[in-house]
């Protein structure tokens, strides 16, 4: 399959090229698209396994929390009392839990719950923090200490503490949840933009943008922002995974959704009273949690080593 | 150099007082009262005098500003305020939750650190390249897994299925072997991705190649010219890690049923005991800050390019 | 002479490398053979890519983990050592051959200090105990020119000079005497007077020790002054090789030829590029002049702020070309920002088309951006990594809102073909450019404004000599079609004798000597220009083909 991989895209990659070059004017526009399909149909050919396996999990998901009713036909909330801690088996997936209510269902309608639960937290703390860490970074020197000692002073405070003490202010529940794992979040996004925006403001090509007439504006617009965001959304991709793990466990300590919603860390806390007699009650939502980390962390190094 | 001391000092307290500052004005937005939460509470029956009279010996109706005046001055006597929760001060609950938590923190973290050098070093000392790609992609694993789950998990297995360790009632240390490789394997991941960063980057610098020009061997290169150099950096996490391990401890403690500020925690939350919480806080706000600080000390000491740097420093 | 002096300190035969990727690999080096004698050296020369340092690499034994010797052999001292483990080799690097490597800056480890890093070498084969070893250590230190050995011995590497940091290399290298010592473009990082001394130094201690040397460089110049015989590479093959003389005089191949040609260092003073002199001379107009100009920066560190240019005056003709030439440190990038205006000096005045610097802010610096660009020294860090050139070079039109999207497309397209570049580089992101096609990039960006001044950063160091012989040929025939006025800064006299009109010398912020270039190749008048001139490689080469002989 490997040696393939090349003899195919090359070819496309170059027939492309050489078009666009020989009548660069007309139909630019028809070649451009036909060049971009074939650089990203071969790209994709070239993508490793692990990352696609990632965006395959990602997806699947997705599709989860979108229409659950497609992946399984039983109902997460209402059990068979007589069918209860049943072990996997064809007719339940993932075994049943102590009410007979079948856990690879309750895992597949908990998808939105947690998946949304991280959009919002990764939302907020990309909104929010991106915008303080732009501000302070082409702000003038004042703000910008000002700015960075607030979010130091913030980084000092474990985030699942910080998490606590909001959603103590605000009480429990998804939202809540969601909002205090964002909330902790925006002071890594805040000083990894700040840092990206210093680090392109130095580069030489900025001063070239500003050099040849560009208004601080427009620099910004062409230049700074393309370029200091592609490590700002590797770190969102990061934190969608961080976020998936910080909402588990505060769901698992009790302070997310109330039972009998299907949230993941709620359905381990609820398997842990049955330990000794169904191991796949904690067991497989865990695995679950586990690969949605692993894939957004995946997806996450891969975005990041595109920039370079 | 007493100056460079005295202004990180100065620096330190100052984002002390800050922390101080956000936690108040955080966890005073709170619009329950913790004290009429436990008092109201349908079995005490108190009167509303009583409750009023309550309310003003814990200090519940100052105005707020006269409020973070007195308990920004009530830190500096080691007073923390009073726990209406355990009805005991809260240095008190404090002191006796404290050390377990230190002791779980320090061994989780001494498991982590020495797991996550074995992951690094071997890496870059094997030669079979599925080796080095299997412990490459261990840390990635290690990152992704909740602490509670694991635990979980190590109860399944050790105590149930081998029957190795009791659930209930093991001995002292035996009660901590579960909680401490619960608490070490997320932790080891961080320490042990940005190891094996450092040293990949550390070989492939002009000194190394210098070195093995010289004839050193792999082993020789790598203790004399990559260890030291690839473990600098990562003490600027050891700050952050020790958030994450706190962090954990709240974890583990309630999962593994052991006392101490994890549970503590758990207990303020529930509670709504806000002067707990504050004051957990404050205190794992200073135990960071303490450690950047000996970090920030350390690193002149540690890396001789600093040094010049700071003795020019005016 | 004995038997072995006869027979090749090292013979390497065949010699095929590749790179694996993934899976397919890539060859870098074709059945390359060549020889070295006791005593002798050998200059392999070649651009970037041209399979040199690989080469070099692999009789160290110090080929990247996914190089793969394909076939060939590497015989050191009568041994084969090409099939030899790790460990077999790790015996005889240091011993019998060592390694003088390019960068001074980042090859001596940061935390460790000279002395310890010097005696490493010592404890590896295990040579003698530790009083022995410092006394050994403090002698070679002294040996390669180094003051305060005892001082020295427990610096770290970041309080030496680069200059300084080579030495103690150097010293490492001759530490046990080897049969071969492998020099991998020892000087090109250094300072081109430190340059010169270095490679005194390497010449001496050869001579002292008898070791042959393998002298790798992309510089024909420095070939031509220090080795007995020269070895011409391109693309992973052997061009030519033979003594110096023969191939200075008479190169066999086109491509030597070429070289030689192109060789700023090598080229007498007929071969000038800039066209300007020919042209019918302006109306003497002065387009840029810079009135005792001095700066300042702040320091932390030091008690004193830092002058970084102090009194600086001189004045540039339309459609000529000024040079400012100076080492690191000389204060020539602060000039050349605050002619810019990118920084306002502490004092002085600066005067574009009749219009003072000083005076203008916000948008009418802005506006002054049209008539004076800027192409910088590296043309990788210069373009934006996310956008394809086409957007690169329209953007200074866009940026005053000149012209519609049509008339645009065609002044980039235009553009692209006066600076020799196909039409299907616009598509292209920076990354898929070479180094030259990116400088080219870098000039039409600068040029589709239409400017009167060009101001080049150092804009041709970075390149291979063929492409840097191309670039200034571009740059002549650019000037010569928009009469174009250049502010050249360099540290390179050689080229600044092939296209400047007028020079300014500067030496730690001040400027030692300003004139005609002619003026100050012929008759320099200060003791620093002249070692600047005397520091050029390719001086030497008869003199030095010469030594050789009357020394066999």
């Amino acid at each position: 399959m490997s040696p393939t991989r090349h003899t195919h895209s090359h070819p496309t990659q170059a027939a492309t090229i050489s078009v666009s070059a020989n009548e660069h004017l007309p139909h630019k526009a028809i070649h451009t698209v036909h060049f971009w399909l074939g650089k990203r149909l071969s790209t994709l050919r070239q993508w490793p396994i692990s990352l696609l396996l990632s965006w395959l999990v990602i997806a699947v998901v997705i599709s989860w929390a979108f229409i659950p009713g497609l992946f399984t036909a039983y109902d997460p909330l209402t059990g068979i009392g007589k069918f209860k801690l049943q072990p996997p088996s064809w007719v339940h997936l993932l075994g049943t839990d102590a009410l007979g209510r079948d856990v690879y269902a309750r895992i597949v309608y908990g998808a939105s719950h947690s998946l949304s639960g991280a959009f919002v937290a990764v939302g907020l703390g990309l909104t929010v923090g991106t915008l303080l860490g732009l501000f302070a970074g082409s702000a003038g020197r004042k703000t910008d200490t000002f700015i960075m000692r607030l979010v130091d002073v913030i980084l000092s405070i474990p985030s699942l503490l910080l998490s606590l003490s909001i959603i103590v202010i605000l009480g429990f529940g998804t939202v809540t949840a969601a909002i205090a794992v964002g909330a902790a979040s925006i002071a890594s996004f805040a000083r990894l933009s700040r840092s990206e925006v210093l680090r392109v403001r130095n580069t030489d090509y900025v001063e070239a943008a500003f050099g040849s007439g560009g208004t601080f504006l427009n620099v910004l617009w062409r230049h700074v922002l393309p370029n200091a965001l592609t490590s700002v959304i590797a770190l969102a991709a990061l934190q969608f995974g961080t976020a998936i793990l910080a909402l588990s466990t505060l769901g698992f300590l009790g302070y997310g959704a109330p039972p009998p919603t299907p949230e993941w860390g709620l359905l381990i806390a609820e398997g842990r009273n049955y330990l000794a007699r169904a191991w796949w009650l904690t067991t497989a939502p865990g695995i679950v949690v586990i690969m949605v980390v692993i894939s957004a962390n995946r997806i996450s190094h891969a975005l990041s080593e595109r920039r370079s | 150099m007493s100056k460079h001391l005295i202004s990180h000092l100065f620096q330190s307290v100052l984002t002390l007082w800050a922390a101080f500052t956000i936690a108040f004005v955080l966890l005073q937005a709170l619009p329950g009262d913790a004290v009429l939460i436990k008092f109201l509470a349908s079995d005490f029956g108190l009167t509303p005098e009583q409750i009023t009279e309550l309310q003003q010996t814990y200090g519940v109706n100052l105005p707020l500003w006269q409020k973070y005046f007195h308990e920004l001055g009530a830190i500096f006597t080691g007073n923390l305020g009073f726990s209406v929760q355990a009805g005991l001060p809260v240095s008190q609950v404090i002191a006796t939750n404290l050390p377990p938590t230190l002791l779980l923190a320090s061994l989780g973290f001494t498991a982590a650190i020495v797991l996550a050098l074995s992951v690094a070093f071997l890496s870059a000392f094997t030669c079979f390249s599925w080796l080095r790609q299997a412990l490459h992609a261990l840390p990635s694993l290690f990152v992704s897994v909740p602490v509670f789950w694991l635990g979980i998990v190590l109860i399944q297995i050790v105590s149930f299925q081998l029957g190795l360790i009791p659930v209930i009632n093991p001995g002292h240390w035996e009660g901590l072997i579960l909680p401490t490789i619960a608490l070490a394997i997320p932790i080891s991941a961080p320490i042990a991705q940005i190891l094996i960063r450092n040293i990949e980057a550390t070989l492939l610098l002009p000194h190394v190649a210098v070195a093995r020009a010289k004839g050193a061997s792999h082993v020789w290169v790598l203790w004399h010219h990559v260890a030291r150099n690839a473990v600098l950096p990562t003490l600027t996490m050891a700050g952050l890690l020790f958030g994450e391990l706190l962090a954990g401890a709240v974890v583990t403690e309630t999962v593994f049923g052991l006392s101490g500020l994890g549970s503590l925690t758990q207990q303020a939350v529930n509670n709504q005991d806000t002067a707990v919480l504050k004051a957990i806080v404050i205190i794992s706000a200073a135990i960071f800050i303490t450690i950047n600080l000996i970090v920030d000390l350390l690193y002149p000491i540690l890396d001789p390019r600093l040094r010049v740097a700071q003795e020019a420093r005016p | 002479m004995t038997d072995a002096a006869k027979l090749p300190v090292l013979d390497i035969k065949g010699l095929t490398i590749g790179y694996r990727e993934k899976d397919n690999l890539t060859r870098v080096v074709h059945d390359v053979s060549f020889h070295i004698n006791a005593g002798e050296v050998v200059a392999l020369v070649g651009e970037s890519g041209s399979g040199k340092t690989t080469t070099a690499q692999t009789i160290i034994g110090l080929l990247a983990d996914n190089g793969q010797l394909e076939h060939g052999s590497v015989i050191l001292n009568r041994t084969d050592i090409s099939l030899w483990s790790q460990k077999q080799l790790a015996s005889i690097r240091g011993a019998v051959v060592s390694l003088v490597p390019q960068d001074p800056g980042s090859s001596l480890n940061p935390v460790q200090t000279i002395g310890t890093q010097v005696s490493e070498i010592f404890r590896i084969h295990n040579r003698g105990s530790r009083q022995i070893i410092k006394a050994e250590v403090l002698a070679l230190l002294e040996r390669v020119g180094l003051s305060q050995p005892e001082l020295r011995y427990n610096q770290y590497p970041h309080e030496l000079s680069g200059g300084m940091r080579q030495r103690v290399l150097i010293a490492m290298a001759i530490a046990l005497k080897p049969l071969l010592i492998i020099a991998d473009e020892p000087t090109s990082a250094l300072d081109v007077t430190v340059q010169r001394h270095i490679l005194d130094l390497i010449d001496d201690l050869r001579k002292e020790v008898g070791t042959s040397i393998l002298l790798v460089t992309h510089d024909l110049g420095v070939a031509a002054d220090r080795a007995d015989r020269i070895v011409v590479m391109r693309n992973g093959q052997i061009v030519e090789q033979g003594l110096t003389e023969n191939i200075l005089k008479s190169p066999a191949s086109e491509y030597t030829h070429q070289l030689l040609t192109d060789a700023p260092s090598l080229t007498s003073d007929k071969k000038r590029i800039s066209l300007s002199k020919q042209q019918p001379t302006h109306p003497a107009i002065d387009i840029v002049t810079v009135k005792n100009l001095s700066h300042t920066f702040p320091s932390h560190g030091a008690a004193q702020p830092f002058r970084a240019v102090d009194d600086i005056s001189f004045s540039v003709r339309k459609g000529t070309t000024h040079a400012i030439v100076g080492e690191s440190g000389s204060g020539k990038t602060t000039t050349l920002r605050a002619i810019l205006g990118f920084l306002k000096p502490s004092q002085g005045d600066i005067l574009i088309r009749g219009t003072n610097l000083s005076t203008l802010k916000g948008e009418e610096l802005r506006q002054q951006r049209r008539h004076i660009q800027l192409v910088y020294q590296n043309p990788y860090s210069s373009l934006d990594p996310k956008q394809i050139i086409f957007r690169a070079i329209e953007e200074p039109l866009l940026n005053f809102t000149l012209f519609n999207t049509q008339e645009r497309a065609d002044r980039v397209y235009n553009m692209l073909q006066r600076v020799g570049l196909s039409p299907s580089t616009a598509e292209r992101l920076p990354r898929a450019l070479s180094g030259g096609q990116r400088q080219r990039v870098a000039i039409a960006r600068a040029l589709i404004l239409e400017p009167d001044i060009l101001v080049l950063d150092e804009a041709v160091s970075a390149l291979d000599v063929t492409v840097q012989a191309q670039i200034l040929e571009l740059l002549g025939k650019l000037q010569q079609a928009y009469g174009l006025t250049y502010i050249f800064v360099s540290h390179d006299l050689a080229v600044v004798r092939q296209i400047a009109d007028t020079v300014s010398v500067m030496h730690h912020g001040r400027q030692v000597e300003i004139g005609r270039v002619e003026d100050i190749f012929t008759n320099p008048q200060t003791d620093y220009t002249r070692e600047l001139i005397n520091a050029i490689p390719g001086k030497r080469r008869f003199n030095s083909v010469q030594d050789n002989f009357i020394a066999a």
